[in-house]
């Protein structure tokens, strides 16, 4: 799984969820921010007619940051990004934190199988369940047959 | 001679304690809470990130709270936040074809491939008071299909084989920003969505109302309008492939619209476009009216109307800026008073001093 991929699960999962599902896994890495967390905004674009030219849209609040783990390798630990819509510190931070312990390929794979895989199954569960009530609201056209 | 003047401070704190009490209403009353807002009013609240162009629905319920539910005043807060963010990132442009579908019709189309889902709507309701409301009853949860939604594609782009519908094409020009550099008219498409885009509701309404009416005539069609989640990425230095970093409710109408058309290409029904941040679907179709109405000009048309007239309708559409010159009318202006009092004064008395036939002289 590329770290992109994990990212997203990562960041679209609500921190609650994300939480439990990483306490549950039980690595254990200290950690430290290099870099924020600092809250800012992303400018959203949009496509004119949805498949032109980009303009901007609008912004959204954003938090992003870098954390190291504290490890005693020469050139110093696995370092880790998250950037999350929204204000939660704690979000970017646990993602980071995530993204970081999984540079480490013993930890990859526990994190890929034990956390990633049913957070995404989650989340397409809940996606399916909207979708199930959108298609409720579906129409049925019929016809009025007149005359005959 | 100038004279400052100072005074007032008692008066203010006082009276800011008071709006603080009269906003917190009757004590015996539980307190709004903003998750409350957030949940119940969401429509408010989308409303005010649209036109404060800031996505953050807690900030928004807050600023609602804090404004007693008055939306212009709750805008303004939220944009004055914004302001104290630096901006961290710009996204990469959203993909709404692959929208998670919450709502998605078409006046144009009938059978289109996904169908004509309505999702929640006040739509098709009587819009009698539901004095059931009043009471406090249990609201049944929503019926639920057994299976989901078939994939729901662009209408205008998937269901146009014959090319009668003009295509939108992307030339890779990199969007204008007016939060970074005021708009200088004349200004491109992309500038304008993005000033549409947060541009006063009511205000927008109006003026694609008066296309309707016949000030700048241009017969439109709801081609598609759909409402729901898109996921946000960026790109970050490190990584390979854009980061998706959450997602974000949206509205979009596509407006199709009578002909253009030039001696090189044969005519074609031409297009107008509406896209906000929440549920804002009246607010996309007046979007996407002005989008078109502004396009008169590119397409060859008499300029007519009010809404065709790109720097009018733009300059004046956001509710920041025309609430905060309408208001600083409320601002001590006694000194300017005071002189136009004087000169009125004087003209009067040179009035009075002409002679009789002089002021009965035919003009």
């Amino acid at each position: 799984m590329t770290p992109e991929q994990r990212h997203r699960i990562l960041a679209l999962t609500p921190l609650e969820r994300l939480n439990e599902g990483w306490l549950k896994l039980g690595i254990k890495a200290t950690h430290r921010c290099v870099r924020g967390p600092e809250t800012g905004m992303v400018m959203v674009r949009g496509r004119i007619g949805g498949t032109g030219n980009a303009f901007n849209l609008g912004e959204m609040t954003l938090t992003r940051v870098s954390v190291v783990l504290d490890e005693n390798a020469p050139d110093g630990g696995d370092i880790g990004h998250g950037w999350v819509a929204g204000r939660s510190r704690e979000h970017a931070e646990l993602i980071a934190l995530i993204d970081a312990c999984a540079h480490k390929a013993h930890w990859a794979r526990r994190i890929d199988a034990e956390l990633i895989e049913p957070l995404t199954q989650a989340l397409a569960d809940e996606r399916v369940e909207r979708s199930q009530l959108a298609a409720a609201t579906r129409v049925d056209f019929f016809t009025m047959v007149r005359g005959e | 001679m100038y004279v400052a003047v100072k005074g007032g401070e008692q008066a203010i704190a006082n009276a800011h304690r008071w709006m603080a009490d009269r906003r917190r209403g009757d004590r015996h009353q539980p307190e709004l809470q903003t998750e409350q807002i957030r949940d119940q009013l969401g429509l408010a609240v989308d409303r005010v990130m649209a036109e404060a162009s800031l996505m953050d629905v807690e900030l928004a319920a807050l600023a609602l709270k804090q404004a007693s539910g008055d939306l212009t005043e709750a805008v303004f807060l939220l944009r004055a936040y914004r302001t104290t963010l630096p901006r961290l990132a710009d996204s990469v442009p959203l993909k709404t074809e692959a929208m998670h579908v919450e709502r998605r019709i078409s006046a144009a189309f009938k059978d289109v491939p996904g169908g004509q889902v309505l999702g929640p709507t006040y739509d098709y309701t009587h819009r009698l008071l539901d004095f059931m409301l009043l009471a406090e009853g249990e609201i049944p949860d929503p019926e639920r299909a057994q299976a989901g939604l078939e994939a729901c594609p662009q209408i205008l782009d998937s269901l146009d084989a014959e090319g009668l519908i003009e295509k939108e094409l992307d030339d890779g020009t990199e969007p204008y920003d007016i939060t970074r550099d005021p708009p200088d008219f004349p200004v491109d498409r992309a500038t304008r969505l993005q000033m549409l885009a947060r541009g006063d509701e009511g205000y927008l309404l109006a003026l694609g109302y008066s296309t309707q009416r016949g000030y700048g005539r241009n017969h439109p069609f709801a081609g598609e309008i759909r409402q729901g989640t898109v996921e946000v990425e960026i790109e970050v230095e490190g990584f390979d492939a854009p980061l998706c970093i959450g997602e974000v409710m949206i509205s979009e109408c596509q407006m199709i619209n009578q002909f253009g058309g030039s001696r090189e290409k044969s005519p074609q029904f031409t297009r107008g476009y509406g896209l906000a941040f929440g549920r804002n679907e009246r607010k996309t179709m007046a979007m996407a009216l002005i989008d078109r109405s502004l396009r008169a000009e590119e397409l060859g048309e008499p300029v007519q109307g009010p809404a065709q007239q790109a720097e009018f309708v733009l300059a004046h559409a956001d509710n920041v800026e025309a609430s905060g010159f309408v208001s600083h009318l409320k601002l001590p202006h006694y000194v300017d008073f005071q002189s136009e009092l004087e000169l009125l004064r004087r003209l009067r008395r040179e009035h009075d001093l002409r002679e009789p036939s002089e002021q009965e002289r035919p003009v």
